[in-house]
This record gives C-alpha cells, sequence and structure tokens, in this order.
C-alpha cells in the first residue's frame, strides 16, 4: 500500500537523483549544452547595453562629440540583433529539448510499463502510472530545460556583469556586490517558504477535488441517507482550510518582491551617493555614462539571485516527480525471460518467431507453491496433469484463489516452488511472449479498447480476414446484437467500450480470443453477464471452441462447470475438492452445496424471466 | 451583428450577478486597487529621483551648480531654497535615502495589494466553492442519475480556478497598466514632447502583436490539450487492460499505438515552442529597439540642449517599464473570454433549481400503515414505469416484492423515498399522503440500500457511523454482526480502520452492500425504537428480490410485472392461485426435484 501515497516532498536535495535522471536524458545532451552555450551569450548581450548607454551618455552628451554615431547605432543594432538571435536560438532549444525529453522518458517508462509484472500492477492503481507518465514526465522536462535556461543565464549574467562593473570601477563594483549575499540570503529564505506554501495550497487543492468527486458521486446516496448539510460541514472545514492556506502562501509571496526590491534600491542609493560623489570628486574617476550603467547594474542584479534561489527551489519541488519517475524506470519485472531464452526466441518487442517451437497443450503442476509478494499463501504443493484438449473447471467463491491458478498458467505470475511444464518442458524455458501468442483469455470484466467492434475483435489476431472475424462473431452468438447497431462491425464501441453492456462486451472478447486460435484457452466468469438466452446460446458454442484445445474455466454458470473433465473446488486458496461433477455429487460436500445453492439461484432467475416473457407475449 | 451585442450584454449581467460573491470582501478589494495606485505613483518617482540626482552632478560639474534642481516641484523647492543643483550635488545622500524611502513606501502598498487581493478573492473563491457544493447535494436525485461527474468536478474546480485568478490578479493588471501608460504619457509629455511620441511608437504595435498572436496561439494550445488528453486516455485504456494485452502478447502493437499518441505530444507542444520562439524574439527585439530609439533620440535632444541626461535617463526607465504589463495585457485580455464562458459554466449549475419540497410539507408520524394508491410513474409520459399500482401494508408487516429486472421494483422505492415523485395516483402513510411530509425527514426515517451503493472514502468504521456520528464501537460491532459484515471487516488488517475506496481496498460488490445495509441499518434501528416508545409501533419493511425461498414468510407478496401488478397475497394465498407466482413456484419445485435425481 505504502507504493501508492504520493510521497512528500524530500527535504535535502539529492544531486545523484538528478544526475541518474539527466543520464535518462542521454539523446538530449548535446541540446542542453547548446542551450547553456545561447544564455552565456545572451546574458553578455545584456551586460553590454548598460555598457552602450554609458558611451552614448559620456561620447555624445558629455563630450558632445559629432562624428561616430552611426558606428554606435551599428554597434547597438548588432547587439540587438545578436540578443534577438539568442532569444529565438534559446526558445528552439529549450522547446525542442523539453517536449523531446518528455517523450524520450515517456517512451522508456512505456517500455518498462509493457515488462513489468502484474504483481506491480496490483499495487499500483493506474492512476497512478498515468500521473508519472504524464504531469511528473511533463513537469520533469519543463524542469531541466527552463530551470537550465534560467540558471546558466543568471549565473552568467551575473558573472559578466560583475567583470564589467570591476572594469569600470573597483569601488562601486564592491558596493553593489556587497548586497547580492543578503539577497540571495532573503531570496532563499522567501522563495523555500512561498513553494512550500503552495505545496500545502496543491494539496489542498486536490482534496477539494476529491470532495467534488465524492460528493457528486455519492450525492444519490448522501439523498437516501439525508447526509446533505453534514457533507456541507465537512466541507467547508476544507475550504476554509484551503482559503488560509492560500492567503497565507499569496501573502509570503507578496512580502518577498517589495523586500528584494528594497535591498535593490539600497544597492541603488549606494550607488547613487557613491558615483554621484566620484563624479565631483577630484580626480574625476567616475563620469555620468558611468554612473548610469551602474544605477542599471544595481537594478538589475536582484533578478538573476531571486530567480537562481526559485530553481532551487524548483528543482526541491520537482524532486517527488523525478523520484516517482526514476523509482517506475528502476523498478525491475518480477518475471523475464533469461537471456538464453531471449537470444533464441527473442523478447516481446521483437520475438523470432521462426525459431518458435509449437505446441500441443499439455499442462502440468509440478509441486507448486505460490505466495504473493505481501506473504499470503495461496497455493501449497499443487500437482495436476492436464492433457492437450482437456477442459479444466476451478470453482469456488470470489477471493478463494481460482484466478491464481490460472495466472500462473498464462504466467502472469510464476510458481514461487514447483514447476510447471507445458508440453513436457518448464516453461520458463520458452519466451513469455510464446506462451501468451497461443493463449485464449477472456476475463470477467472484459476490456475492450475505444475504436471499432472489427478493430476490436481484431485484436486477437491482427492479420484476420473480416470474413474471419465475422465468423468468430457469429461463432459466439454475436452477429445478432453487432448487425442491429447503426455501423454494425463498425460500430465505435466507446472508450473501454463503455456503449455496450456488459454481456455485449463479453461476446467481443470472446470471439477476440477465438480468433488467436489459441491452444490454451481460459475463460474467467466469460460469461457472467449475458442474459439466460443467449448464454445458452452460447454454450453450445463453447462446447465447439474448446473442443481440441486445453481449456481453464473458472465460472458460477453451472451448464458450464457440469461437462469439465476434471472440476477444482478451492476454498480460501486450498483445494478441497477435485474430480468430476458426478464424483463431486456423489461426495455430497462443499462442491454439492455450492452447486445445490446455484442451482436453485439459476433456476428461479430464467423462470421469472420465461415466466415474464411468456406472459408479455 | 447582433451576436456581440447580446454577448456583451449578458457578460455584463454575469458580472453584476457576480457581485453575490463580493459581498463582504468589497473593501479589501477596493483596498487592493488603491494601493496599486500608490505602487504605480512610487515605482515612477525613482527614475526622477536619479535623473534628478544625475542632473544635478552634471551641472555642478559643469559649473552651472547654481541651476534650480530637476526634481518634481514637492522635492525641487526644498533644494532650490539651499542652493540648488549643487547642494543637492553635495549632499547627494538625502536623494540615495529618499530612494530607499520610496522604494520602502512602493514596497509596503504592494504588500498590501499582494494580501488584500489575496484575502478577497480566496473567500470569493471559498464562497462560491461552498455554494457549488452546497446546491449541488441540494439538486434533485434525477439531475444526479444523469449528471456527468467529470464535466461537474471540472466546473467546480477549474472553472472556480479561473474566476479567481480573473479577480485576483487579472482585473488589478488591467488596471494597473491602464494607470502606468496613463501617468508615463502625461510625465513624459510634459517633459519632452516630440521624444514621448517617439518612445511610444513601437507600443502600438507591441500590443497588437501580443493581442494577436495569443488568440491565433490559442488554436494550437487547444490541440496541444487534444493530443494530451489522447495520450491519457490512451494510457488509462491500455493500462487498464494490461491483462488483455499480454494475454494477446501485443506488447509491441501496444509500445507503437503509445509512440504514435506520444509522437503527436510531442510534435504539437514543439510546434508550439517554435511560434512562441518566433513571437518572444519578435516582440523582444520590438521591445529592445524602442528602448535603443528611445535612448538615440533621447541623446539626440540632449547634446541639442532640449533635455537633460537626467531626462534620457527617466525615459529609458520608464520605457522599460511599461513595455512589459503592456505585452502581458495582450494576453490577459484574450484570457478574458475564459473567465466569462467559466462564469456562465458556474451559473449554469447554480441556476439548476434545487429539489424543492411541498409548501407546508413537514413532519409526520411514520410507524402506520402505507397505501399505494393507483400509482404511476415514467421519467417521461410515453414511456410509464409503474401503472396503477395499489396495495395496503399495515404497520409491522413484511412486504415482499418480486418481479424480473426491469418490472419496476426499485423504482417504487424511490417513490417511497421521494426520490421522484408519483405522476398520477398518491402514496399514504398513516392516511396522510407523503407528498405533505418533509422529504429529508422521510428519507431519514425511511431506511433505503441502493443497489448500487456508494462508500464514502474513508475507514469503514466511518462509513458505518455515517448515519449516527454518536454511535458507540459497541454498537457498530453490533450492527456489522447483524448484517453479517464483521467477519470480512476483521480479515482486514487494519479492521474497522480499513479505508476503503481508491486509496484503501477495493472491496466485492456483496461486501459494499453489507456495509450499506449496516449503516442504513442504524437508521432503521433507531426509527424501531422511537417507534416502540411511541406506542410499540413498528413500520412495514420492504424486501425486493427474485427469489421465492427467502420471502414465503412475508405477509404480503407483491408480483410485479411490466410496471403493474400482476398478483398479491401471501405465499399461501398466491401458490392456489393460477398466475405467475404459481408457475415460477411449480418450477421451483420442479428444479428441486431434478436437483435431487441429479445427485441420485
Amino acid at each position: 500500500m505504502q507504493q501508492q501515497q504520493e510521497q512528500d516532498y524530500t527535504k535535502r536535495l539529492d544531486a545523484g537523483l538528478w544526475k541518474r535522471l539527466i543520464g535518462y536524458m542521454k539523446p538530449y545532451h548535446k541540446y542542453l549544452f547548446a542551450i547553456m552555450a545561447t544564455m552565456a551569450v545572451s546574458a553578455l548581450c545584456d551586460t553590454l547595453f548598460p555598457l552602450l548607454t554609458r558611451e552614448a551618455i559620456d561620447t555624445f552628451i558629455t563630450n558632445g562629440a559629432a562624428g561616430g554615431r552611426a558606428w554606435f547605432i551599428a554597434r547597438y543594432a548588432g547587439t540587438l540583433l545578436l540578443q534577438t538571435a539568442c532569444i529565438f536560438a534559446f526558445c528552439r532549444l529549450c522547446g525542442k529539448a523539453e517536449c523531446g525529453i518528455n517523450r524520450h522518458i515517456r517512451k522508456l517508462c512505456f517500455k518498462r510499463l509493457e515488462e513489468l509484472s502484474f504483481s506491480y500492477y496490483d499495487q499500483t492503481p493506474v492512476g497512478f502510472i498515468i500521473s508519472r507518465m504524464t504531469s511528473d514526465t511533463a513537469r520533469l522536462g519543463e524542469t531541466v530545460a527552463w530551470g537550465l535556461v534560467d540558471l546558466f543565464w543568471s549565473a552568467a549574467y551575473i558573472v559578466i556583469t560583475a567583470v564589467a562593473m570591476f572594469l569600470l570601477d573597483v569601488r562601486m563594483a564592491l558596493l553593489v556586490l556587497s548586497v547580492v549575499p543578503i539577497i540571495a540570503v532573503a531570496a532563499v529564505w522567501f522563495q523555500k517558504r512561498i513553494l512550500a506554501g503552495y505545496r500545502v495550497v496543491r494539496k489542498t487543492n486536490s482534496q477539494i477535488t476529491g470532495a467534488f468527486n465524492e460528493g457528486i458521486m455519492g450525492a444519490k446516496t448522501s439523498k437516501t441517507l439525508v447526509r446533505e448539510e453534514a457533507n456541507c460541514k465537512e466541507f467547508s472545514v476544507l475550504t476554509g482550510t484551503m482559503r488560509s492556506a492560500s492567503i497565507r502562501a499569496a501573502v509570503l509571496s507578496a512580502l518577498f518582491l517589495p523586500i528584494v526590491t528594497s535591498l535593490g534600491s539600497i544597492a541603488t542609493a549606494l550607488v547613487l551617493h557613491r558615483g554621484g560623489t566620484g563624479v565631483l570628486s577630484a580626480t574625476g574617476m567616475v563620469t555620468i555614462g558611468t554612473l548610469a550603467a551602474f544605477v542599471q547594474y544595481a537594478t538589475g542584479i536582484f533578478e538573476p539571485i531571486s530567480s537562481i534561489a526559485r530553481i532551487f527551489a524548483d528543482l526541491q519541488a520537482s524532486q517527488a516527480a523525478a523520484e516517482r519517475v526514476v523509482s517506475m524506470l528502476e523498478t525491475e519485472p518480477e518475471i523475464f525471460d533469461s537471456e538464453e531464452v531471449i537470444e533464441k526466441f527473442g523478447d516481446s518487442f521483437n520475438p523470432k518467431r521462426e525459431n518458435w517451437p509449437g505446441i500441443k497443450g499439455d499442462i502440468e503442476f509440478d509441486h507448486v507453491s505460490f505466495h504473493y509478494s505481501t506473504g499470503e499463501e495461496v497455493l501449497d504443493d499443487f500437482s495436476l496433469k492436464v492433457k492437450a484438449g482437456q477442459t479444466v473447471a476451478l470453482v469456488g467463491e470470489t477471493g478463494s484463489g481460482k484466478s491464481t491458478i490460472v495466472n500462473l498458467v498464462c504466467r502472469f505470475y510464476e510458481p514461487t516452488k514447483g514447476t510447471i511444464r507445458i508440453d513436457g518442458v518448464d516453461y520458463r524455458e520458452r519466451s513469455i511472449l510464446w506462451l501468451q501468442a497461443h493463449l485464449g483469455y477472456v476475463l470477467q470484466q472484459p476490456h475492450l479498447f475505444s475504436g471499432t467492434i472489427r478493430e476490436n475483435i481484431r485484436f486477437g489476431r491482427l492479420d484476420a480476414t473480416d470474413a474471419q472475424i465475422e465468423a468468430a462473431a457469429r461463432m459466439v452468438d454475436a452477429e445478432g446484437f453487432i448487425l442491429n447497431l447503426e455501423k454494425g462491425y463498425d460500430t465505435q464501441v466507446g472508450e473501454g467500450g463503455n456503449r455496450l453492456s456488459t454481456g455485449q462486451k463479453q461476446l467481443i472478447s470472446f470471439a477476440r480470443a477465438l480468433i488467436a486460435d489459441p491452444a490454451i484457452f481460459v475463460l474467467d466468469e466469460a460469461t457472467s453477464s449475458v442474459d439466460t438466452q443467449t448464454e445458452q446460446k452460447l454454450q453450445s458454442a463453447i462446447v465447439t471452441a474448446l473442443e481440441g484445445r486445453t481449456s481453464f474455466i473458472i465460472a458460477h454458470r453451472l451448464s458450464t462447470i457440469r461437462s469439465a473433465d476434471m472440476i477444482l473446488v478451492i476454498q480460501n486458496g486450498r483445494i478441497v475438492e477435485r474430480g468430476t461433477h458426478s464424483e463431486l455429487l456423489a461426495q455430497r460436500g462443499y462442491y454439492y452445496r455450492l452447486y445445490a445453492n446455484q442451482f436453485r439461484e439459476e433456476g428461479e432467475r430464467a423462470a421469472w424471466e420465461a415466466e415474464a416473457a411468456g406472459a408479455a407475449v | 451583428m447582433k451576436q456581440p451585442e447580446k454577448n456583451t450584454s449578458e457578460t455584463l449581467f454575469l458580472l453584476r450577478r457576480f457581485r453575490e460573491f463580493m459581498v463582504g470582501s468589497g473593501a479589501r478589494y477596493l483596498g487592493s486597487i488603491l494601493s496599486v495606485v500608490v505602487t504605480v505613483l512610487t515605482s515612477f518617482l525613482t527614475p526622477l529621483l536619479i535623473a534628478g540626482a544625475v542632473d544635478a552632478v552634471t551641472d555642478t560639474l559643469n559649473g552651472a551648480g547654481g541651476k534650480p534642481v530637476n526634481l518634481p516641484a514637492f522635492l525641487a523647492g526644498w533644494f532650490d531654497a539651499r542652493g540648488g543643483s549643487e547642494y543637492l550635488a553635495r549632499h547627494i545622500w538625502i536623494v540615495a535615502a529618499l530612494l530607499i524611502a520610496v522604494s520602502l513606501l512602493g514596497g509596503l502598498f504592494q504588500y498590501l495589494r499582494g494580501k488584500w487581493s489575496a484575502e478577497a478573492s480566496e473567500s470569493i473563491a471559498e464562497r462560491m466553492r461552498q455554494r457549488l457544493y452546497s446546491h449541488l447535494l441540494d439538486l434533485n436525485y434525477d439531475y444526479h442519475v444523469k449528471a456527468e461527474t467529470g464535466d461537474l468536478i471540472q466546473r467546480c474546480t477549474t472553472d472556480v480556478e479561473t474566476v479567481r485568478r480573473f479577480l485576483a490578479s487579472q482585473v488589478i493588471e488591467i488596471f494597473r497598466t491602464v494607470i502606468m501608460v496613463v501617468l508615463a504619457l502625461s510625465l513624459m509629455s510634459s517633459i519632452h514632447m516630440p521624444l514621448t511620441l517617439i518612445s511610444l511608437i513601437l507600443i502600438p504595435p507591441l500590443f497588437g502583436l501580443a493581442f494577436w498572436f495569443f488568440h491565433w496561439v490559442q488554436k494550437l494550445f487547444l490541440e496541444a490539450d487534444e493530443a494530451d488528453g489522447k495520450l491519457s486516455a490512451m494510457l488509462q485504456e491500455s493500462l487498464t487492460g494490461v491483462r488483455v494485452v499480454r494475454a494477446f502478447g501485443r506488447q509491441r502493437y501496444e509500445s507503437d499505438r503509445f509512440t504514435v499518441c506520444a509522437d503527436a505530444v510531442h510534435d504539437k507542444s514543439v510546434r508550439i515552442s517554435r511560434v512562441m520562439a518566433v513571437y518572444w524574439s519578435g516582440s523582444d527585439m520590438l521591445s529592445m529597439a524602442q528602448t535603443g530609439l528611445t535612448l538615440l533620440f533621447g541623446i539626440y535632444f540632449a547634446t541639442r540642449g532640449e533635455i537633460t541626461t537626467g531626462n534620457v535617463l527617466t525615459f529609458v526607465s520608464y520605457i522599460s517599464m511599461l513595455i512589459w504589463p503592456i505585452r502581458q495585457l495582450g494576453r490577459i485580455l484574450q484570457d478574458l473570454g475564459k473567465s466569462i464562458v467559466a462564469m456562465r459554466r458556474i451559473y449554469e449549475i447554480l441556476d439548476t433549481p434545487a429539489e424543492a419540497d411541498t409548501p407546508g410539507a413537514g413532519p409526520a408520524p411514520l410507524y402506520a400503515d402505507i397505501e399505494f394508491r393507483n400509482v404511476g410513474f415514467g421519467y417521461d409520459s410515453r414511456h410509464l414505469i409503474l401503472q396503477d399500482v395499489s396495495f395496503t401494508v399495515k404497520a409491522g408487516q413484511t412486504v415482499a416484492i418480486l418481479g424480473a429486472t426491469g418490472s419496476g421494483k426499485s423504482t417504487m422505492m424511490n417513490l417511497l423515498q421521494r426520490l421522484y415523485d408519483v405522476k398520477s395516483g398518491e402514496i399514504l402513510i398513516g392516511g396522510r399522503d407523503i407528498r405533505t411530509i418533509e422529504k429529508k425527514y422521510l428519507r431519514s426515517r425511511v431506511g433505503y440500500v441502493l443497489q448500487e451503493p456508494f462508500l464514502y472514502s474513508r475507514s469503514i468504521r466511518d462509513n458505518l457511523a455515517i448515519t449516527r456520528e454518536d454511535a458507540t464501537p459497541e454498537e457498530l460491532d453490533h450492527v456489522a454482526q447483524v448484517t453479517h459484515s464483521d467477519g470480512f471487516i476483521r480479515q482486514f488488517k487494519e479492521g474497522y480502520d480499513t479505508l476503503v475506496g481508491e486509496r484503501g481496498v477495493t472491496l466485492s460488490g456483496g461486501q459494499k452492500q453489507r456495509i450499506a445495509i449496516a449503516r442504513t441499518h442504524r437508521a432503521i434501528r433507531e426509527a424501531l425504537v422511537e417507534g416502540r416508545s411511541k406506542g410499540g409501533r413498528v413500520p412495514p419493511t420492504f424486501i425486493i428480490s427474485h427469489r421465492l425461498t427467502t420471502l414465503a414468510d412475508a405477509d404480503l407478496i407483491l408480483v410485479l410485472e411490466d410496471g403493474r401488478i400482476a398478483q398479491q397475497g401471501t405465499h399461501e394465498q398466491l401458490i392456489r392461485v393460477d398466475g405467475l407466482y404459481q408457475r415460477v413456484y411449480r418450477i421451483q419445485a420442479a428444479l428441486e426435484d431434478e436437483l435431487n435425481r441429479e445427485v441420485g
């Protein structure tokens, strides 16, 4: 459960983490270097403008020189164009780096996600993964690219300006730089607190979003329980927190800028005093132009300092995002092919199908034990031999562990002890993709992808022709409802297939599995939501479909179970009974009770539907 | 051409209505606007002080120390009385000190502006959130049956934030820019008219460019947002369906699909960054050119003696102070449209009429007989869900409602809780039409477990206690036992403190239902206790099912068929009459035989 909690922010800046992250951005290092170079030039230009002003005042006004204007204008225009070019260049480079880093990291993450085992998905809600893949990566691209721009410009500007000032007048330069440490300390102090303040605001804000979500989703329930007032009272506590937290953060930032500006004005005042006195002093070392240039430097220096402070505060705030992304990239899959296997059969992205052996479908559990990473034991020393073409039915209450056996067959999990053999060979000696390419899997919660019905069925076999797709649909008796839809096979199913009923989705996902022509078939409560009539028709389809395939069926519909070659009855993760239907009934045990109960329930439901339909006619 | 006119009046109407949220924050808001004025004034004073100092030093250096100082009149008199420029140049620390003082004053008001506008806008946002939340809960049941959660949440969060930002910064920013332009214009033109015109020559194009650009680029942002949305949707779908992907070995296929989406996001964002690069560099060039023009022409006028060196510096400062807000103004004006749309979307919720009670409705004793008299109901007139339903239940009796899916069973219960009101006929409790009984009173005493109950994302304990927050642990334990939920609750590591929902464990449908029954049970039990003390009467109980066996003991069985009561009576009565109940009963008996035969 810990993995789910959005981590709070690490206090210290972790340089190692950022280094690791920047290591992942290798293809974009060249952009980052180009950005640094551009920013140095840009900072140089920014330092040049006050120098040009100084020169103009001293040459043209103080000394009244008449010539050299064209040369001056040319240099001014040159600096201006160079700066324009720099701005254009860093905007482009930064955009490319930011977007490119985003995409690059997203692809790395997605590749890793496709390799990770189901145990990862069991522990990590999809919402969290998505926020890592979208907002977190976006934030990293932005922080790295734009942070670098600001950091390099600020650092270069401070250094170059310092050099220029020292060249102009050492004592005035020292005066300006004397306020730098104070501004820096103030900036760091404030930026940290401001960011922390807005963090509280963001947190409260997401709580408010959550409260709205709950309020709206639960509105119907709240009405029946008359919870409206109590809910509003709780909500107003939250909005109160939000208001005071926001005001606190806003007041801090409202305080920050005036304080830094005032500190800056001290530098300006010092420069003005020292410069003014210097101009009038006997030595006459300071010119009016120099004074004007220093005033500009003094007013300009606090900006890069506070922007450096902001970047470090920003890095610290983005660190949580960096940690989340890096930890995802560095999560190792628990189920993976050995190097020899990959060498021979290829990996999941580039399979070497030419080397794949055929499959018959004998499956053997040889003293298999399994427990989840949480330690919860599900299977203990379980042995089972299934001959190719046989049907095994798994029966038991929800959560009893039926799915675990099926997941082991599919190699979504691997045994913690013992071996599973397919056609007599430990399945770890074959590639994961090899097994899964020969697998047909229909889930209780059927998942379709947005797109047309045709595309969804084709997902089972990418090169299937339209005729094959339609044949598969007919086989599971889905063609009737499909042709009744406005666009037939080309009807969009909506996100997650939500425009179809659960029963319809189950039929489509059944067709999708069938078209793959798998050697091993797994049905996980595959037909639980189709109505009785369709179910009966589907039953014969299932029998035909399973012929010649090894199949595992998790079902509560009796008709499916009855004809199985072997029934395993599972209770609390243990196989308590095994045998054929008639054998188990004769035992009068758990299976018998389960069966009788189910038998009555189903019979009555069917009776109501049939009778009501009959009466309506 | 009529459209914009209507839009303007609608906008004004919205803004006028919006004042309701500003009640109590008006003074702060006004204060923050006034603070802006002071801040702008002080920021314009600083360059004047520097210019005065520079000119005084220059004049003193050139031997013209007796000249009057070049400072605003309210300061100049003091220096001129003491010897003019020379005095200032020799006592330049006075100007330096003034500079700091002005900056502190400006800083103080800048702070007040930020503080007051935050206090005002956050209070306004708080009021909006609370109004929205309580209004949403007050809307009728039917609204929530049809509601699109995502859209509503967006309105309550993003739209509120848009309006808040509009008030907290945009309105004030527009105001500030206008003041700055007016002030700069009058100050500059009082110094030198031709230079003023030259200094402002590129300002309109800069503003126009910003205004046009941010209008145009919105389309690109929209496209990028769409691509982002597609990426999220693709991820959502692919990750939710990860089992399907793996089962078919489609990792490659999925990562190709992902690449297409990620590339689209990349390309759209790069395109934005490309036009942004053109805009920023172009408008920066214009800004720098404007500063350069001012500087060059300022120097030209200074060498001709028309203005002083200090004046040149003042012009350059003013121009650089103006350019940024003007460029921002273009962007802000483009954003205003969004704020208006956000306001409109918020008012769409607030203008939906809340659930109203019948006038004069009040509490009534509920431990009494319930009668449905010719009740009819349908969401629209063509499609009736219940027709002519009539029956009477005595207090303390148990009623079983049987029927196939969709026969109208739950609708009857919705009517009994007044989640919907009957379309025809009436429902009477103790002879009193329930439309004269206060809805909340009725609902809090008619326990009702929805088919798909919603659990709040808090601990199981809090969920159970939701109908009575002062429940003791023993009471909760008891309810959990009665509803057979204590078993699975104890299996969780944290027991009653286990969080349910998104951040906690996922409960199965059955488990959810049991908790829902338990929390409703609390309400029922309370009613029972209350009822007994008022003369030992107990309210009727309704049970909905399609199974006969569980309901045979009911005092009254209603058999629903297509929204009508096909049969009613006790089990003993119904099995004797020819009809649906009897047929199903016979089938059930036959099933029992079949089962016994099969076992042998």
